[in-house]
């Protein structure tokens, strides 16, 4: 193989885990504009539905399509049930608590979903075959189509929702003056409610699309969810077009990292960017500096 | 520091550095092992807490100072066969010089940014340790570190690592005693309140939390050190995330901004497995749930419960005192 072949080939599977870690980042982006907080158990939604479309495949026998179908509800249903019991109580909370609480949910979910399903790990079939698509050169899969296909469709359906339905821009209300909208009428604790349902739904859905590619485990949440927070970080917390070209940046990166210098450290490649933009550009790549992200 | 209050703090640790030598006259074998790790694991959480209760900084990337510490004393003694005492003190110091520089722009980042960012900070050490393999023998560990030793009296068994290690654990909660107390001390809680009240009344707070922040790596390198000195043997799995949240529980369950509250907590998670060890896997679910009700419900920790049980006993003895309890 050319070295341009394989370029492109590295470029094109980074761009598909990177859709992957899009659609994670808005999970991130969407709960920390309604409610400022970073919801370390956003990775846990991911593994969640993945492993529970896994379960309903293998142990219940579902044909896939219904799986899915079943798997979503369950994940966003205990990303509600973990606003209403570990958030809401925590009437102005300092951020130290609310990371805290946070990454105690994250554990907890990780450590029961153990429990129930061991520590294996699973692979849910392709939705559509494993014959492979050549492409300039490069060769991918049908899942892959599937990921770009579903990520562009989640993302349009988004951008719909919080411009042009009522719910969405009360959203994008509580995300500019949390005050201001209760003043107006927003039920600013259904808003907070909807942006957990709509990032562990979308979480899921990642979870479902990525697991026939790279399997699934109870532990995968952590760094997936730390990836998909990357991207996040490289879209400026935005829940636009800026954290998909995040998570595309951060997926490409990563998988050429991962070709031309060194597999193992994949995953150093990831954090060692997300410092540096920390570091560097605390407020995204794209975002000129208008408010201090403090 | 009040004349009366120096002595109540050093009457506290008397009566501590007591009970702790005593120990070994009633616990034998695997326990005595156990309550090694219990002072290794309470340097960690004091040094946590220095960072987290007192100056009010999140780190989620303890275990990687830890396992540095560890690491680097491990390599200078059995690579190069560097004496280990001098393999400890050039550990603890460069991982303290690291974590002043890195301190710079790391510090800058406050709440939820800082907590992401020293977790990956944290991960990309674990990555390090997992992958050098000529340098740390990657995921097998390295083996063969020489036990600590002064002349022929070598360390080599429970009981005489409990007195070297608590030795350690001691003096370590005795200077940071000292130190909370202190001017320091001081504008740490104030930074803790609120920095730009703290910088109001000209604490330098950026430089104090990079202080403080090394400090902390710095004591979390020595305890990675007397770990590979004591086990002899170090590999990553040790170091990983998950344990970055195990000294997190720690520190919050004994309570945050409480020096004896490090041991508690410490000696709670470290006795907890022990105690769970009929359910193997639940100690993580255990963690997590420990970990949110705590925070929910006792936000000060299992320290302010003998607190409120020790005033609770002083006033119902002399009703007249309650205002001073």
């Amino acid at each position: 193989m050319f070295l341009s072949d394989q370029l492109i080939q590295y470029i094109l599977s980074g761009l598909s885990t990177g859709a992957i870690y899009a659609l994670i980042g808005f999970g991130f982006a969407i709960i920390f504009n309604t409610t400022s907080i970073i919801n370390f158990a956003q990775g846990e939604f991911v593994m969640l539905g993945g492993m529970t479309s896994v379960f309903f495949i293998s142990t219940l026998k579902f044909p896939l399509p219904l799986a899915i179908v079943a798997s979503i509800p369950i994940a966003t249903a205990i990303g509600a049930l973990f606003e209403i019991l570990a958030i809401r109580p925590l009437k102005n909370a300092t951020p130290l608590t609310l990371v805290i609480i946070t990454i105690g949910g994250s554990i907890l979910i990780r450590g029961l979903s153990m429990l129930l399903w061991g520590k294996d790990t699973h692979s849910l079939p392709t939705f559509s075959g494993d014959k492979p698509i050549h492409l300039l050169g490069a060769t991918i899969l049908p899942q892959h189509l599937w990921i770009f296909a579903i990520t562009i469709l989640l993302i349009t359906a988004n951008k719909l929702f919080f411009n042009h339905s009522i719910t969405g821009k009360a959203m994008r209300a509580c995300a500019c003056n949390r005050t201001a909208a209760s003043l107006v009428g927003i039920d600013v604790n259904r808003m907070i409610l909807f942006s957990f349902i709509i990032s562990s739904a979308m979480g899921s859905m990642a979870g479902i699309i990525i697991a026939p590619l790279t399997m699934t485990a109870y532990d995968v949440g952590i760094m997936l969810g730390l990836k998909g927070f990357c991207a996040a970080i490289i879209g400026g917390m935005s829940s636009g077009f800026a954290t998909v070209l995040g998570g595309m940046i951060l997926g490409v990166l990563e998988s050429l990292g991962a070709g031309l210098i060194s597999s193992g450290y994949k995953d150093a490649i990831a954090f060692f960017i997300l410092l540096l933009i920390l570091f560097i550009r605390p407020q995204g790549l794209f975002r000129k500096s208008d408010t201090e992200r403090v | 520091m009040k004349a009366i209050q120096v002595k109540r703090e050093l009457l506290k640790f008397l009566f501590f550095a007591l009970v702790i030598t005593i120990i070994p006259l009633f616990v034998k074998g695997y326990l005595l092992n156990v309550l090694v790790f219990v002072a290794i694991h309470t340097i960690l959480a004091v040094g946590l807490n220095l960072l987290l209760g007192y100056a009010g900084q999140i780190s989620l990337g303890q275990a990687g100072f830890f396992g540095l510490g560890a690491y680097i004393s491990g390599i200078l003694t059995t690579t190069y066969g560097y004496n280990p005492w001098l393999a400890m003190a050039m550990a603890s110091a460069s991982v303290g010089v690291l974590a002043f520089a890195i301190g710079f722009p790391i510090l800058k980042l406050k709440g939820h940014y800082l907590a992401m960012a020293t977790l990956g900070l944290g991960i990309i050490v674990y990555i390090f340790l997992n992958e050098a393999f000529d340098i740390t023998g990657g995921p097998s560990g390295l083996s063969g570190i020489p036990n600590l030793y002064i002349g022929s009296f070598v360390f080599d068994n429970d009981l005489k690592n409990y007195y070297l290690i608590w030795g350690f654990t001691l003096t370590i909660i005795l200077l940071s005693v000292n130190l909370v107390h202190s001017r320091i001390g001081r504008a740490l809680r104030a930074i803790h309140d609120s920095e730009v009240a703290a910088r109001v009344m000209g604490v330098n707070s950026s430089f104090l939390k990079i202080q403080i922040f090394s400090l902390s790596a710095l004591i979390s390198a020595i305890a990675g050190s007397l770990y590979a000195h004591t086990m002899t043997f170090v590999s990553p799995t040790s170091f990983g995330f998950n344990f970055s949240i195990e000294l997190l529980t720690m520190v919050i369950i004994g309570g945050l901004g409480s020096i004896y509250g490090s041991f508690l907590g410490a000696m709670l998670i470290t006795l907890l497995p022990e105690l769970l060890r009929t359910f193997q896997d639940y100690d993580i679910v255990v963690y997590g749930l420990l970990l949110i009700l705590m925070t929910m419900f006792m936000p000060g920790g299992l320290v302010r419960v003998f607190e409120s049980i020790r005033i609770f006993l002083v006033s119902a003895a002399s009703p007249r005192e309650k205002g001073n309890a």
